[in-house]
């Protein structure tokens, strides 16, 4: 597949109880995106 | 969404909008495990703070926004290194509702186009 994300300015949300948010940011470094904020959210 | 990281997203799109960087060219990608929760984000970052509590309340961002478990958004990533970070998500979440997942993200883009 192409790689749409290469160059992408990327934020990401990521949560607690799901795909937390330095998961992501290692899938979109690899991908070649740029990742500018990333966080985990949790819900109590 | 925590008004602390929508307070973050709106000053990186202001930013963005004077370094003349496309709103197509952000993406904004969620990672929670609840559907409902994940449309609320999604409509945060879209059309708003839906509980007019936050920063982004009555701010239209229209950042393009995605689902980390869309088909889209795997088949752009390592197969290696999806698997290592999401794999076991995509294992225990029913197919269905990753397929459920890909519509909704998807209709919420094109809405945003479409209003832009």
């Amino acid at each position: 597949m192409g790689n749409w994300l290469k160059g992408k300015t990327a934020i990401i949300i990521g949560e607690r109880d799901g795909v937390q948010g330095p998961s992501i940011a290692q899938c979109l470094e690899a991908a070649g995106a740029n990742v500018v904020f990333a966080v985990t959210e949790c819900f109590v | 969404m925590d008004p602390e990281n929508q307070s973050q997203i709106k000053s990186i799109a202001d930013r963005a909008e004077k370094d003349r960087i496309s709103r197509e060219d952000i993406i904004v990608v969620l990672g929670a495990s609840d559907i409902e929760g994940a449309l609320i984000s999604a409509e945060t970052v879209t059309s708003g703070d839906p509980s007019f509590s936050g920063p982004l309340a009555g701010v239209s961002l229209r950042l393009p926004v995605y689902h980390i478990l869309e088909p889209t958004i795997k088949e752009a990533i390592p197969e290696d290194v999806y698997e290592e970070n999401v794999g076991i998500w995509t294992l225990a979440v029913e197919p269905e509702k990753v397929e459920k997942i890909g519509q909704e993200f998807e209709a919420i883009r094109q809405k945003n186009k479409t209003s832009a």
